[in-house]
């Protein structure tokens, strides 16, 4: 047993850490979030350059064929950006899925050129309603003899206008499917959500009879579900690790504005009511960052060390980003709450990713249900 | 990164569980087992399993073989501990705490080939239990503000002083000491460590009960009590710096024994829940218990996640730091969070105690919740975590009480 790092994960993170300080300084988040500039293609090209979107993918589709660990990495550098973009939604939700479930052709045509970065996906899951239920899918497939006809609303897809194709969680006469749907098909209608936190690009679908062939069918009908089950914990992974960098990088704000604050003529951060608070955060973080990683790890163990482990991370992590930002907001006081400092920044993404693809409430009730109670 | 054990770490662990099955007291972990009365009992009941174990091998895993330990890796020291953390905890006392966890690993950081000869074989096997004398009543979280005097005469020190909270002197053979030498330097400057016999003429130990009604702790009086020079660890002065090496072995290795003890306890609260009833229906089935008890299922796995990666620092050779603080703090509240749901979930019944009519559980719930008020008080309280963290691990300044 070893919970250290390798020299080459180390490397990693050194490479991520230096591509993130350059390319995502405080100034372009800044920017981001004005809607000053967006995200580009020529980022995209540059993520890809690095080798990041064919960290998951195996050798014989041109990747890299590295672990969740590796690619948890990459995502506690990119979450102290925090950088804004595809990533996760194209590397995890839809590579993953076209990983775990397509056919030898899907992932020869899909995975090959997502390892290059030429193609980007993201999966559309929530609707409407109970948002991460199986259960609540009414979003239908209807087979109709030589090609499937799909008719719903999605909502809360991350990136879908930015994808090149996307996975629709469907309910057919025989149970629930999968189908990967070129955004080019006719009858699509993708809309961005207006949305608090501005890194995260969330969207609605509209599917009006929309046509698919046969063969855009992933993997068999009626076995999405185990599928959906690898899919939720992965996300939520990648997720945690990406508020265990954020929630590090807020907290080194937060002190550093403590040792340079000076109110009743010494630095704020040697009273104890503001010590003590960033020590309690130092706790959260450090303890998510153990939790978060050891869940990155049991992604590739069995799978109800997984899905035990996803739904852990999940809650105290998003517990643990909520509370950083929050609490560190009333170290920096009232430049804390003004638009120009960068903390809202950090203050929206923790809300959002906490709250998508199931939050504390939603992952601790799965872990009651996982343990048999 | 892995997880997972590898086939020798496997094998060990095999070997040392089958030990384990004959050899933890009678009826341990079945079913209406009861823990010995009295303190006595629980003393002999860890002298006896720990002489076992060391015959068998298996004590002092991270010890020399010259002085009576196994030499085993970092990693049959974790499980060990977490294997034996259970039987520790709950069918002795923690009578293994002081000895084990301070005594031990300060004499092999700091004491002279003597000390280490003399006392590291039979701190191992239980011959010896020993009591921790650090606290004194107006040397609290300010430790090094402690008065008890060590006076040189000749080759020989005479002490003088009052100790508090020393848990297990009423049992323990030696004793753990830190006096001041020297009043006329800074605080931190003029302190020495000593090994003292509990024997000695002039020590008078006073128990003291605990709010759980358990005798626990004691003062210890100490009346021109005459310490050999021979049984000083490090040199005159050293006693801080010899007094903080303890402290982080305390903060370290107590998160990896207390694991397993923590998630036998969830274990039997989620028993209780799966039997108790509530607002018509069963505990378990309650959506906010169900909340709670996964809350503490999510926390109990953090716990285990930061030992691990504070013992795989041990493993590549660095010393116990600061870190130590962070897992101090958190398992200290998760053990008061945890013992708090139980209490709220039993409602009244939570206050039958061991010998009552109705009782649930033996009483342990309202036990277990009295003794874990002291979780956040004992071995540094969570505010001195607090400024440990604050200043060594985050850089900030220290307050102008303190500077």
């Amino acid at each position: 047993m070893d919970f250290t790092f390798s020299q080459e994960q180390e490397i990693l993170r050194d490479s991520a850490r230096r591509f993130v300080e350059k390319e995502c300084s405080i100034d372009y988040i800044k920017q981001f979030v004005d809607n000053k500039t967006s995200f580009t293609e020529e980022m995209w090209r540059k993520i890809a350059e690095l080798g990041w979107t064919a960290v998951l993918i195996p050798e014989e589709y041109g990747g890299l064929a590295l672990g969740f660990v590796e690619l948890a990495v990459i995502l506690e550098e990119m979450g102290r950006g925090p950088m804004p973009g595809p990533f996760i939604s194209s590397v995890v939700l839809a590579g993953e899925a076209i990983r775990l479930a397509g056919s030898p052709q899907q992932k020869e045509t899909y995975l090959t050129k997502m390892a290059t970065g030429e193609l980007k996906g993201t999966l559309a899951w929530a609707e409407p309603g109970d948002l991460n239920s199986l259960e609540n899918i009414t979003f239908t497939a209807h087979n109709a003899g030589e090609s499937f006809t799909l008719n719903g609303t999605k909502i809360f897809v991350p990136d879908a206008d930015m994808a090149d194709f996307i996975i629709c969680v469907a309910k057919t006469e025989e149970g629930t499917a999968l189908f990967l749907v070129e955004k080019e098909d006719p009858g699509i209608e993708i809309n961005a959500l207006h949305t608090m936190d501005r890194t995260m690009n969330l969207c609605e679908i509209v599917f009006k009879d929309v046509q698919v062939p046969k063969n855009a069918l992933l993997g068999e009908v009626g076995a999405a579900t185990p599928v959906l089950r690898q899919i939720l914990n992965k996300v939520n992974v990648a997720y945690s690790m990406d508020m265990v960098g954020g929630g590090r990088r807020v907290l080194d704000m937060g002190v550093e504005y403590a040792k340079t604050r000076v109110q009743f003529g010494q630095a704020i951060g040697s009273f104890q009511a503001i010590k003590h608070t960033c020590a309690e955060l130092l706790m959260e973080v450090e303890c998510s960052r153990s939790i978060v990683y050891y869940a990155a790890w049991a992604q590739e163990q069995e799978e109800n060390e997984a899905t035990l482990n996803a739904s852990v991370a999940k809650t105290f992590s998003s517990d643990m980003y909520r509370k950083v930002t929050k609490e560190v907001l009333q170290i920096l006081g009232g430049i804390g709450f003004s638009w120009e400092h960068e903390l809202h920044i950090y203050l929206k993404r923790a809300k959002c990713l906490g709250a998508l693809f199931g939050d504390a409430v939603f992952h601790r009730e799965r872990v009651a249900r996982e343990l048999g109670y | 990164m892995d997880f997972r054990y590898t086939e020798s770490e496997q094998t060990f662990k095999d070997k040392f569980e089958t030990w384990l099955s004959s050899n933890t007291p009678e009826g341990f972990g079945k079913p209406g087992y009861e823990t010995p009365g009295t303190w006595e009992e629980m003393a002999e009941e860890y002298r006896r399993f720990q002489a076992n174990l060391f015959d068998a091998g298996y004590a002092g895993i991270n010890f020399p073989k010259s002085y009576g330990g196994a030499e085993g890796s970092v990693m049959e020291n974790i499980i060990v501990s977490e294997l034996t953390g259970p039987v520790y905890f709950h069918a002795m006392g923690g009578c293994h705490v002081i000895s084990l966890g301070l005594a031990a690993p300060t004499i092999l950081a700091w004491g002279n080939q003597a000390q280490k000869e003399e006392f590291l074989p039979k701190t191992l096997s239980g011959q010896i239990i020993w009591s921790q004398g650090f606290s004194e009543p107006n040397a609290g979280s300010d430790l090094a503000n402690l008065g008890t005097k060590a006076v040189k005469e000749g080759d020989e020190y005479i002490i003088n002083g009052q100790k508090i909270w020393s848990s297990f002197a009423q049992v323990a053979d030696w004793c753990i000491l830190v006096c001041r030498t020297d009043p006329t330097v800074a605080k931190h400057k003029g302190l020495s460590y000593f090994l003292v016999d509990m024997k000695s003429p002039g020590i008078e130990v006073r128990p003291i009960m605990n709010i759980a009604g358990d005798p626990e702790f004691n003062e210890v009086f100490f009346e021109d009590v005459r310490v050999p020079e021979a049984m000083r660890v490090g040199n005159e002065g050293d006693g801080w710096k010899v007094a903080l090496t303890t402290l982080g072995h305390e903060r370290y290795l107590g998160e990896v024994a207390m694991v397993p003890t923590f998630l036998k306890e969830y274990d039997e609260l989620v028993h209780l829940a799966k039997k108790l009833k509530l607002n018509g229906r069963t505990a378990s089935k309650d959506p906010i218990i169900r909340q709670k008890l996964a809350q503490i299922y999510v926390e109990l796995s953090v716990m285990r996640c930061n030992g691990y990666r504070n013992m795989s620092k041990l493993a590549k050779g660095e010393m116990p730091g600061p870190e130590g603080s962070v897992g101090k703090l958190f398992w200290s509240q998760l053990h008061q969070r945890m013992t708090e749901a139980a209490i709220d979930m039993l409602g009244p019944y939570h206050q039958l105690t061991a010998d009552s009519k109705h009782t649930i559980d033996n009483g342990q719930w309202g036990f277990y919740f009295l003794r874990a008020k002291g979780n956040t008080i004992e071995q540094g309280t969570s505010e001195i975590q607090k400024n440990i963290i604050g200043e060594r691990v985050l850089g900030l300044p220290k307050d102008s009480a303190r500077t």
